[in-house]
């Protein structure tokens, strides 16, 4: 299937039209989940992103670290719709062009994200969060319609019981705790069965109990899934032992393992070493 | 229905049992007691209903539709809309074309045409009015004014992320404009007079009683139907969506749903309902003009339903029937203070009962447990 990309995806090509389902599964044949290329994005004249070009292999779980305004929380409103990069390229596999996308899309697509703040339905209970979030035909006449099976009830209970959440089904999910909450907020992630999760601080505000269970999770994630975590906590990050990126100033300072980052004299000085 | 060892999802019932006798209770008044008594019980006797009640009555199940419809846009998917008014009219003035239409020969000046146009001199009826001696398609233009009209304006102000108090601001504008529209003469639809004195429908005599307790039993089966309609639509999926909408429209974006679809879906719907009340309430009122237009009332109706309690299945009929009741009253024993009770109202149920009526019953029984 190698259709061009706008027309398969987006035949309007208008950026908030009525929306549509992608007709093309992303195409990871080359081993590559996202491929941003010299993004550049500026607000006021000031340079959120500043050529940045950054890739993930499919499977991988790669880390992003970086001092406030870095342009972290700006890549990943770039990768799923929120902001359009005044230049340069983001691709979901070889074949899905973020930046044509809107948000709902790119979600449907099959990137899933996570915001810094947990955010999820709090008048909701936790059962019907991840109802909400299951993959399915998302559209309006076919929601009128739809009914719960018996094997998407067992997928529920299944994500209820992996984020720990069973004995609160039934509660409204504004009654979690906050650890509880980003947990949930996972598990309708998972829900939406994405190729690609973003994870905006994924453990803050968790117990170092908590921590080392998302750390499990994400590592029992990876190799399924390819995983971008944003995080400050450099013990967590240490324990998913990851390959590291670090943002400075809106472009790529240092890459690689966890020792050769933290080695590196540049980092250290606008970093590690504060 | 699916089964799990593990977890049994909790089904939510569709009303409570007090709710169904209450229902059943309720049909039984509407469509058999108020009816009888008013049409066979002679006047001279102390259970007659009198035709001024049964209007009443009736025009206030017409706004209890209206709150239904407003309460499924607001209070369900939290988009607040102050140009409600505007369908309720529109529906209004398409059935009332049928309506003029049906005085036939019988006006002032005993011409085929109504009087308002015979008035400005004009020869035949303009091209907005093709068809509308027919009432199926009077009815089919009650739902489809309203109906395309909301479905036009949604498309652009919610594919244009336009949300909060700024959508709320350009609905006023919106019934605003329309009602300077519908004031002209030359838009043919009898200017600030709009339409009056009908006489039959379908060839009846619209003010004998069989006809005035059909009508009234319509906008009770109208109504019935409302209610059900939006319950069953907020138990479904749908109804989940929508009010994840109000709390959480980027969290739903990002797990793949287009919110732009489902708002224009319920605005649509609740635009549509309005119509409908609106075309049942013109033959009881007996009258529609542009004042239906006016912003304020499309902010009455919004009180109502806060009134009343939003996002709650009473709350819009309690809200719509305590107000309108009450502004029976203050507009026949104090007229001049009516608008500053409706804003005075409107200041301490924000203020004091956030959650309306409803809301407050609802408080007080939780605290006497």
């Amino acid at each position: 299937m190698n259709m061009p990309v706008d027309e398969a995806l987006n035949p309007s090509g208008s950026p908030t039209g009525l929306g549509h389902v992608a007709g093309d599964a992303v195409d990871i044949s080359h081993g590559t989940i996202l491929y941003l290329d010299d993004i550049s994005v500026s607000f006021d004249g000031f340079k959120a992103l500043n050529r940045l070009t950054l890739s993930v292999d499919v499977g991988e779980l790669r880390c992003v670290i970086g001092p406030n305004g870095a342009g972290k929380t700006t890549m990943m409103d770039v990768i799923t719709g929120s902001t359009r990069p005044d230049d340069g390229t983001a691709f979901f596999g070889q074949n899905i062009d973020l930046t044509r996308l809107t948000e709902p899309e790119i979600a449907h697509a099959g990137i899933g994200r996570k915001f810094q703040k947990p955010t999820v339905f709090e008048n909701h209970t936790v059962f019907e969060n991840l109802e909400l979030a299951m993959k399915a035909d998302k559209r309006v006449f076919a929601s009128l319609r739809a009914q719960r099976t018996a094997a998407q009830l067992d997928r529920i209970v299944s994500t209820l019981e992996t984020i720990d959440l069973l004995a609160q089904a039934d509660l409204p999910a504004g009654l979690l705790s906050h650890g509880q909450k980003q947990w949930l907020e996972i598990g309708m992630l998972l829900m939406q069965e994405p190729q690609l999760l973003l994870l905006d601080e994924p453990v803050a505000g968790m117990t170092d109990e908590e921590t080392a269970k998302t750390a499990q999770l994400l590592h029992s994630l990876a190799g399924q899934r390819s995983i971008v975590v944003v995080e400050h906590d450099m013990e967590f990050i240490n324990e998913i032992a990851a390959t590291v990126t670090v943002l400075h100033e809106g472009s790529v300072l240092a890459e690689g393992s966890m020792d050769v980052v933290q080695s590196d004299e540049r980092v250290i000085e606008v970093y590690l070493g504060r | 229905m699916s089964m799990d060892a593990r977890y049994t999802p909790q089904i939510e019932p569709f009303f409570s049992r007090n709710g169904w006798i209450a229902l059943a209770l309720l049909s039984l008044l509407a469509f058999v007691v108020v009816p009888s008594l008013f049409v066979f019980v002679p006047d001279t006797s102390a259970f007659h209903i009198s035709a001024y009640t049964v209007t009443l009555v009736g025009k206030i199940i017409c706004y209890c539709i209206v709150a239904v419809a407003m309460n499924l846009i607001w209070g369900y998917t939290g988009i607040l809309s102050l140009g409600h008014g505007l369908f309720f009219a529109l529906g209004g003035y398409a059935f009332g074309m049928y309506l003029m239409r049906q005085i036939g020969r019988d006006g002032q000046y005993q011409s085929d045409l109504p009087d308002f146009m015979v008035f400005l001199d004009w020869k035949e009826y303009p091209w907005q009015w093709f068809g509308t001696d027919h009432i199926v398609w009077a009815l089919l233009l009650v739902v489809l004014v309203p109906g395309l009209l909301a479905l036009v304006f949604g498309f652009f102000a919610f594919r244009s992320r336009i949300k909060g108090v700024y959508f709320s601001i350009i609905t006023q504008a919106m019934t605003f404009a329309f009602m300077l529209l519908f004031f002209r003469n030359e838009t043919g639809f009898g200017g600030n007079n709009g339409f009056t004195d009908f006489k039959r429908i379908l060839g009846f005599p619209i003010t004998e009683p069989p006809m005035r307790a059909a009508l009234f039993a319509l906008s009770a089966a109208a109504l019935i139907g409302a209610v059900l309609l939006s319950r069953h639509l907020i138990r479904s999926k749908t109804g989940r969506i929508l009010t994840a909408i109000r709390d959480s429209e980027t969290r739903l974006m990002f797990s793949g749903y287009n919110p732009v679809q489902y708002k224009l879906f319920v605005w649509t719907l609740s635009a549509v309902m309005c119509g409908i009340a609106g075309a049942l309430y013109v033959p009881q009122v007996g009258i529609i003009n542009p004042g239906e237009m006016s912003p304020a009332n499309s902010i009455e109706i919004a009180v109502w339903v806060a009134v009343g309690g939003r996002a709650t299945i009473l709350g819009p009929l309690l809200g719509a029937s305590v107000v309108n009741g009450a502004k029976s009253f203050f507009t026949q024993s104090f007229p001049e203070y009516w608008l500053f009770f409706l804003g005075l109202l409107f200041i301490l149920v924000t203020l004091f009962m956030p959650r309306g009526i409803v809301g407050l019953v609802n408080q007080l029984r939780g605290s006497h447990k």
